[in-house]
Parts: structure tokens; C-alpha cells; sequence
């Protein structure tokens, strides 16, 4: 005999996503994930926790990499948002998936878009990371089949062929 | 009108980057999360939030008149629906096993255990409605530890299995001859052991997307899975109860699976039964982490009592292994064939043991259930037999690098039968491994060390553990597997079919499909060189069984060894097709011609040249055939592999211990490994770098927790330690190349190696490092906590 509650009303905002606008209604407890996937269709940005502890769902929000299953998109009116899908198509990779490409950074792909989100944000802010520094940063994203060598390695990649090593 | 026949790039060998990376890098995976379809309706499952349990009574009424509901059931809506099959009965498997159903009816045997779902439009209103379903249960008490669970008035999961024992088996020589072995033995040593349950974890959960044709009655089931024939056929024949061909089954991108995913699973079958109730709608069902954490398989949990028998100088004489293998709360699909044959049979290892006797007793808990996971038996396996090494060591005083090598079978001694039923080994070089990692590690200079610091008490122990193992993959010869008592009763083969196309352009389809292996790339590699096509030139099929030859599937690190063979096998047949029919092109006789390098030519001629594309255009337009001939270049094989192959090496692991904290620190990484012939090195390390994390973290950080109430403690990614990017080392990886002689390629696979091998090198070298202050074992995962207890004591 569950109370029956009216749903609360929708909430309208605009966003640009991967330099495209959008409007939508959203309710309020709408994911920034669950209307990035489902409401635009941007299926690159995937789900593998309950909440914030495997950061396959990482976007970049106004510049940042933030865990896109612990913000509302109700939240976002105005917001610029980064997905996978914005940062590099076959053919003009970004200089980070080229390091995971060449380097076999990923096996499955799963936890890849995420990975690769954090890394770029991350070699923003440290454009010449110590091993050390690169394997804390990841620190938020899991791989359960690279055993990560090779995302590191794939990081180390790009930071030297973006300073111009 | 070549003047000579220039040689192409060979790729078998090359470390080539994958074909499948740039759209898994750019988001244009299609994972099964992601599959779009028309009219898609989402499921939410009821679940039981106790362990043990008698379904009173469940209310649908209030659920039923929720917004975008479309429909509620229970476990009494799908009676005509048959439990999930038990495809492996391994002799000994004394009683009948019970299976899971697609919603539990009457009573309930584990928290999460599915009892109602609904279907609605999104999955936030089924969600919302699944919350609104009114469940009554009247509680029972629950067991978790499989011991226990044996005893006398612990709560019954199953009238079928008394003292929840559904398996009893034995492998080996009798338990009174080497009871007689371990009396004679001049050291004696007994060990407990306890190899945890681990949570498999692949980062993308489990799926199902359900859909039925009201029109033809046939079935599409999308599904993260690793062995979709066998799922089909499990199915259609065990628990729809249609023919096989009624029902497609197609795997998407799969984010991982590592085992988990081989299983015939309850929502693979409701989905199915929920699209035929609602008309045809498709239905998604997708796990939550929360959801795969309580109900899709666990793996290993092992507890065992071992006796060791040994000589003064080292060499193990007995070994007596009493095993409980704790198997949840039904049996799933492969359940009985990890803790015997895949266990008991490669307790060897890579020693010459005279005497071993196993016995393993399966139960019944009111925990998940417990199947494969990345190594499936061979790392409890591995497990037992190297901490038996070092036990030895321990006990005699020899040290354990010495101890292993005084026991290695030798590389003369090949193919080499252990004598307890496993298959011959087929061939080897442990000692070769074993020096190459010794001196890679420095590991006389560590013993050194250690020394230097236990003589002036340093805070850091320093601790070095080996792990010299051998694993059986490449499964299986069907004569084996398939025997009545000992495997699953159906064939191990595997299959490939090669066209080429009147474009010249060349496509495989498998019955082996990847979840991170990268079959694209190095199954077109292989039939680049084998063939003479370009690379580029090739594609790769897979994963879907309208198309796809019956194939067996992924896992047992069979892909290239077993898949591979097929492929290569269908390529030499293609290659008959074409010599037969450039000598007809040619004017020639069949034994002048050579084919080579994608060209055929006549022995001595070389400028009288038919390319393999001219060859298979040739053979579409089929104007001119030789008699008897049939049109287009496309050959099938089956092939049943004649034995297993069994990878091996040396891992050696070096741990700092903090003697105040308990805090271990792995610094140093280093693996030798051997898998026969190597296609592509960039494929291999990675598959190795992931099997070491994975049996790291066992020795390390994760253990999967229930109460004694039943309920998983470690419930989520907050409390379950998956390793973290710096929580692993760096791993230094060499290897040996002993070729295989079951097949053709030489290869033996490399999917697991890694894993089996890692856990005991790590809880070696941990155990070693506070082995001077009396403590002889310790048991993972190996938290600080456990460390500190036993440095306090």
C-alpha cells in the first residue's frame, strides 16, 4: 500500500552538449548519465557502479571531470558538457586516444570512455606527470582487465607527444 | 604479370594495435545497455532482501496501477518455464541438483533472489513500481559457510541434498595409500587453507533484452554472454522448451566477463517468457552493480585441510587434500565441474608427486552461486600446490626456489601424465622459466637483504614469493569432456567458417567471440599470413548464431588455441579449394602448383600468376570449373582438439611489510611465462597485466563477506576492494616460447595464466616476509589488519 505521491513537476533546462544545444524537461531526480544516455541517445558514457566509486560515467562539465551518476541534470541549465563522443572520431583522435590505442590501453572498452575523460582532464592540470601522479589521478576510474599498466603507459604517451617529445 | 612473388609483412608475431580500439574510444561501442529498439520496455525485479525464506504472500494490486506499468508477474506466471539447466553432472554429483527458476515460487534461498518483476515503459517507472510490490515471508535460518552447512541441524537449503551435499567426489590414488605415504614421509606437515570467495566484477554488469515474434514464434535474445549457441540450445531445449532454431541469440560489445558471463541465467530465460506475455514487445533487463554483487556467480571459496608428506631434501611425497567446496544456493550451470576435475586433477602442478589423494565435498549455501571465475579450479589448484612448496621449504629448510626445482617434472619427460586423471601435460620447460625469473628478480641478492634486515630489525620485512605453475586450457576433446562422469556430457570443439569473396576480400566467422581479447585483430592476423590476403582485407564475424557456425564459446582461454585451429584449418582447406582450381586456370597439374604469399603459380614459372583474388572471383562466376567442382571459396571446420594445452611459468613477487601497520606494499613484479607460439605480444602481456591484478587483489585486498544472516556484506564497490591503479605494481613480464604440439600453431592460450599464477606468488612472498617470526601461513585476503593481528601475537 505504497502512499501514492504526485511526481514532482519536470524541470526545463538548456544545455550545450559536445558544442550542440539542447532544451529538455527532466525530472528532478534525472541523472546527468541517464539523460546524457537516454534522453540524448549519447550511449558512449556508461554505467558500472551504483554510485561514484568505478567513474565509467566521467564527462567533463564546464571544463572538469566530474562522475556523471552523481549530478542531476536538473542541476546543469546552462552547463557546458563534454562526452566521448566530443573528444575525437576515428580519424581524428585526440592525442589520448592515441596513447590508448597505441599503447593496448583498453581490452574490453567498458571502462575506456571514462578513463580516457579523466586522463585528459588530468593532463590539463599536469601536463608532465611522474608514473606516481598518473596512477593516483586514475585513481577514481577502474579497469578490471588492463590491470592498468598500459593506461598509464597510454597517458605517458600522450603527455610526451603533447610536449613535443 | 609479376616477374617474381614479392613477400608480404608476416603478422603473426606482430604487436600490432587493435582494429576494435577506435570505436570503443570514441563511443561508438554498442554495449547491451546501449541496443535501441523499437517499443522497448524495461523490467524491474522484486528481489528477496533475506537469505532464507518461505514466500507468504505477494501483493501486485498497487503496482500493477502505476503509471507506464505494462505488466507484473510473480513466479506463479511462469510454472510452464523450466529451471536453468545443470549442464555439468561430473560423477559424483550424488544428488539430484536444484537449479534456479526464472522467479523464485514457494521459497527462497538467498538474498537477492528474484520473486516478482515488472515491466513499464522506463525504467524509472518500473522501478518505481517494483517498489510498490507487497511481499510477505515468513524468515528461516540461514548458512553460510559450507562446513557448517554439513552439519548436523544447520537449516536445509534443498530436500534433495541432506546436509546440503549435492556432490562428493575423488580423484587420485586411495586415501589409504597415501595415508601409508605420509606415515613413511621423513617430514610431515598439515595446513589449513581457505581460498575466499571472490566477486568476478566485470565492469559492465549483466543483461538481457528479450523479444519475441508473435508471427513466427521465434525468439531474439540480446545478452551479455560468452557462449550464445550454448545458451541457445541450453534454452530452447531445457527451458522454453522450443526447437533450438527458434531462438537467436546475439551478443553485443561485452564489457568484460571473466566466467560470469558463461552461465544460463534467470532473466536471459524471463525476458524471453515477459516479450512473449506482453505481445511482443522487446524487454531490458540490465543488473545493477548491487543486483550482479548478489546474484550473478561468485567464485572459488574453498575450504581445505591439506597433509604433506616430504624428504628431508625437498621432495614432496604425499599429498592429502580434503576440500569443501561451498557452491551457493543452487547449482549453476557448470557449478560441478570447477572444485573436480579443473581442481582436483592439477593438484600436481608442475611436480613429480607420487602420491596424492583428493576429496571434494560440494554444498550447499544461502550465498550466491559459485562458478567459474578467470582460472576456474586452477588457481585453487595453483594455490594448494604452492603453498605446499614452501610449507615443504619451510619444514625441511630447503629453500623454496630449490624445492620447486628438485620436484619439476622435466622437459624429457613430456607429454608427462600426473597420474590423477588429468589429461598428459603437453610439453614444458619449467626449470628454464624458473632461472630466468630468478635472475630477472635478483633473487639472491634479495635473500641478501632480507637477511641484512632481519639481522638489524628493520620495520620493513622483506618478503619474496615464487609461484611456479602450470594451468590446462584450450579445453577440451570432446571424448574427454563429454565423458559420462566426468565432464558436462556435450562436446568441447570449437568452429570457423572462411569465405572469400568474389572481391577477393576475405570473412571469418567464429564460434569463439571476444570480450576484450581482441579476436578481430589477431584471428585476421593469423589468416593473413596463412592465406597471403592482406590484412586489411580481412573481417572478423562473430557473436551472432544466425550466421555464426555452432560454437562453444569463450572462456578456458580457448580462443586461439581451439578457435584459432578452426580458422586455420579452414584456411588450409580454402587453400586446397584454390590450388585445384589455378592448376584448372593454369593448365597445369595440381602437384606443379605453389601457393604462396596469396599467388599461385606454377613450379618454376613464376610469371604465370593467378592471385587468390582471380582464384575466388574465378570460382563465384563458376564458368569454368574443373568437373565436379562446386562454385565459391568458403570452407567450414569443427575442431575437436586432440588434448588440452597447459601454459606455464614463474612469477616471483617482492612485498615490503610494515611490521607496525600490517601494511603490505608489493614492489616488485616479475613474470616469465610460457604460452607456446605468440600471434600477437601486444594481446598477450595485456591479457597477462590483467590476470595478475586479478590474483593480486585476491591475495590482497578482496573477499567477498556474507554475515551469518546471509546477507553480502561487501554488497558494493564502497566495501568489495577492486585494486585501484595504485594499488598495483608495475609488472616486468619475459617469457619462454615452448611450442604446443596439439596444434598446428603451437599455441597453448594466455587468458588466465596470468591469474593462477599471481596469487600464490603474492601470498608467498607476504607469508615469507614474516616467516621468521613463526608464523607459517596466513590466509587472504592479506589486509593490514590480518597482518597486524598476526605480527601482535
Amino acid at each position: 500500500m505504497a502512499d501514492t505521491v504526485a511526481a514532482p513537476a519536470k524541470v526545463a533546462i538548456s544545455v550545450t552538449v559536445n558544442g550542440k544545444a539542447h532544451s529538455a524537461e527532466v525530472e528532478p531526480r534525472t541523472l546527468l548519465v541517464s539523460f546524457l544516455r537516454e534522453q540524448l541517445g549519447l550511449t558512449g558514457t556508461h554505467i558500472g557502479c551504483d554510485t561514484s566509486s568505478c567513474g565509467a560515467c566521467v564527462v567533463h562539465l564546464n571544463g572538469e571531470a566530474v562522475k556523471s551518476c552523481t549530478i542531476f541534470a536538473a542541476q546543469l541549465d546552462g552547463a557546458e558538457i563534454t562526452t566521448i563522443e566530443g573528444l575525437g572520431t576515428d580519424g581524428n583522435l585526440h592525442v589520448v586516444q592515441e596513447g590508448f590505442w597505441e599503447m593496448h590501453g583498453l581490452q574490453c572498452g567498458y571502462c575506456t570512455p571514462g578513463m580516457i575523460m579523466t586522463s585528459t582532464a588530468f593532463l590539463k592540470s599536469n601536463p608532465n606527470p611522474t608514473e606516481d601522479e598518473i596512477r593516483h589521478a586514475l585513481d577514481g576510474n577502474l579497469c578490471r582487465c588492463t590491470g592498468y599498466q598500459n593506461i598509464v603507459r597510454a597517458v605517458q604517451y600522450a603527455a610526451a607527444k603533447s610536449n613535443g617529445a | 604479370m609479376v616477374a617474381s612473388v614479392e613477400t608480404p609483412e608476416k603478422m603473426v608475431g606482430k604487436a600490432l594495435k587493435r582494429r576494435e580500439d577506435p570505436r570503443l574510444m570514441t563511443g561508438a561501442g554498442n554495449f547491451l545497455d546501449d541496443v535501441k529498439l523499437a517499443g522497448l520496455t524495461h523490467a524491474a525485479i522484486v528481489r528477496s532482501p533475506h537469505a532464507h525464506a518461505k514466500i507468504a504472500n505477494i501483493d501486485t494490486s498497487a503496482a500493477a496501477g502505476l503509471p507506464g506499468v505494462v505488466g507484473v508477474f510473480t513466479g506463479q506466471d511462469f510454472l510452464d518455464v523450466n529451471p536453468m539447466p545443470a549442464a555439468w553432472q561430473a560423477g559424483g554429483v550424488t544428488n539430484h541438483p536444484v537449479t534456479p527458476r526464472v522467479l523464485a515460487i514457494n521459497e527462497v534461498h538467498q538474498v537477492g533472489d528474484p520473486v516478482a518483476v515488472v515491466v513499464a515503459e522506463t525504467l524509472a517507472q518500473a522501478i518505481d513500481a517494483a517498489e510498490a510490490v507487497h511481499v510477505v515471508w515468513d524468515l528461516l535460518p540461514a548458512v553460510v559457510n559450507a562446513k557448517r552447512a554439513t552439519e548436523a541441524g544447520a537449516p536445509q537449503l534443498h530436500e534433495e541434498a541432506p546436509n546440503n551435499i549435492v556432490l562428493e567426489w575423488e580423484c587420485g590414488k586411495d586415501a589409504a595409500t597415501v595415508d601409508a605415504a605420509l606415515s613413511a614421509s621423513d617430514v610431515r606437515v598439515s595446513q589449513s587453507i581457505v581460498n575466499q570467495r571472490l566477486i568476478p566484477t566485470p565492469m559492465e554488469t549483466r543483461g538481457s533484452i528479450g523479444r519475441y515474434d508473435p508471427g513466427t514464434g521465434d525468439y531474439t535474445l540480446w545478452a551479455t554472454s560468452q557462449a550464445p549457441h550454448v545458451h541457445r540450445l541450453l534454452l530452447a531445449a531445457f527451458v522454453l522448451g522450443v526447437p533450438e532454431q527458434k531462438i537467436r541469440v546475439i551478443v553485443p560489445d561485452m564489457g568484460g566477463g571473466f566466467g560470469c558471463k558463461i552461465f544460463v541465467y534467470y532473466d536471459m530465460a524471463l525476458t524471453l517468457a515477459l516479450s512473449k506475455k506482453v505481445g511482443g514487445r522487446p524487454v531490458k533487463f540490465v543488473e545493477d552493480r548491487s543486483e550482479n554483487y548478489l546474484t550473478t556467480t561468485h567464485g572459488r571459496d574453498h575450504i581445505t585441510d591439506l597433509e604433506i608428506g616430504a624428504s628431508n631434501d625437498g621432495h614432496i611425497t604425499a599429498i592429502k587434500v580434503k576440500t569443501f567446496a561451498n557452491l551457493g544456493a543452487y547449482f549453476s550451470t557448470i557449478a560441478a565441474g570447477i572444485p573436480t576435475t579443473l581442481y582436483g586433477r592439477m593438484l600436481a602442478g608442475c611436480y613429480k608427486v607420487p602420491n596424492i589423494h583428493c576429496h571434494v565435498t560440494g554444498v550447499y549455501t544461502n550465498t550466491a552461486m559459485v562458478d567459474a571465475y578467470r582460472g576456474a579450479g586452477r588457481p585453487e589448484a595453483a594455490f594448494v600446490i604452492e603453498r605446499v612448496c614452501d610449507l615443504v621449504a619451510g619444514a625441511t629448510g630447503v629453500d623454496p626456489a630449490e624445492v620447486r626445482r628438485r620436484n619439476f617434472i622435466q622437459p624429457s619427460d613430456f607429454p608427462y601424465d600426473t597420474g590423477i586423471g588429468m589429461l598428459p601435460y603437453d610439453s614444458g620447460d619449467y626449470e628454464t622459466a624458473l632461472d630466468r625469473a630468478l635472475t630477472s628478480v635478483g633473487y639472491a641478492e634479495l635473500r641478501a637483504e632480507q637477511a641484512a634486515r632481519r639481522e638489524r630489525g628493520d620495520g620493513k620485512l622483506l618478503g619474496i614469493g615464487l609461484s611456479s605453475y602450470v594451468e590446462v586450457c584450450g579445453v577440451a576433446p570432446s571424448k574427454w569432456i563429454g565423458l559420462q562422469g566426468e565432464g558436462w556430457g556435450a562436446g568441447l570443439w570449437e568452429s570457423a567458417n572462411v569465405k572469400v569473396h568474389l572481391t577477393g576480400k576475405v570473412v571469418v566467422t567464429t564460434g569463439s567471440l571476444p570480450h576484450g581479447q581482441g579476436h578481430e585483430t589477431t584471428f585476421a592476423q593469423l589468416v593473413s599470413d596463412e592465406l597471403g590476403v592482406p590484412y586489411d582485407d580481412i573481417e572478423v564475424e562473430h557473436s551472432d548464431t544466425h550466421g555464426a557456425p555452432f560454437g562453444f564459446g569463450t572462456y578456458g582461454s580457448r580462443s586461439l588455441s581451439v578457435g584459432g585451429t578452426a580458422i586455420y584449418k579452414s584456411v588450409g582447406k580454402v587453400r586446397e579449394k584454390a590450388i585445384k582450381l589455378a592448376a584448372h586456370m593454369l593448365e597445369a597439374a595440381e602437384a606443379d602448383i605453389v601457393l604462396e604469399n596469396g599467388k599461385a603459380y606454377v613450379k618454376g614459372l613464376p610469371a604465370s600468376v593467378k592471385t587468390i583474388q582471380e582464384i575466388a572471383l574465378a570460382a563465384h562466376v563458376a564458368y569454368d570449373l574443373p568437373a565436379g567442382m562446386e562454385p565459391y571459396l568458403d570452407e567450414t571446420t569443427y575442431y575437436d582438439p586432440p588434448n588440452c594445452t597447459f601454459p606455464f611459468g614463474t612469477h616471483i613477487c617482492v612485498v615490503e611489510v610494515d611490521r607496525d601497520t600490517g601494511h603490505v606494499v608489493p614492489i616488485r613484479y616479475v613474470a616469465v611465462d610460457d604460452v607456446g607460439n605468440v600471434v600477437n605480444p601486444l594481446i598477450v602481456d595485456g591479457q597477462i597485466h590483467g590476470g595478475i591484478a586479478q590474483g593480486l587483489a585476491q591475495a590482497l585486498y578482496e573477499g567477498a563477506v556474507y554475515n551469518d544472516d546471509g546477507q553480502l556484506v561487501t554488497g558494493t564497490l564502497m566495501d568489495y576492494a577492486i585494486p585501484r591503479a595504485s594499488n598495483v605494481p608495475f609488472y616486468e613480464l619475459d617469457r619462454t616460447v615452448t611450442p604446443s604440439p596439439v596444434n598446428p600453431m603451437g599455441v597453448k592460450g594466455a587468458g588466465e595464466a596470468g591469474t593462477i599464477a599471481s596469487t600464490p606468488a603474492v601470498a608467498n612472498a607476504v607469508i615469507d616476509a614474516v616467516a621468521h617470526l613463526g608464523i607459517k601461513h596466513l590466509d587472504m585476503p592479506l589486509t593490514p589488519e590480518r597482518l597486524w593481528r598476526a605480527l601482535s601475537n
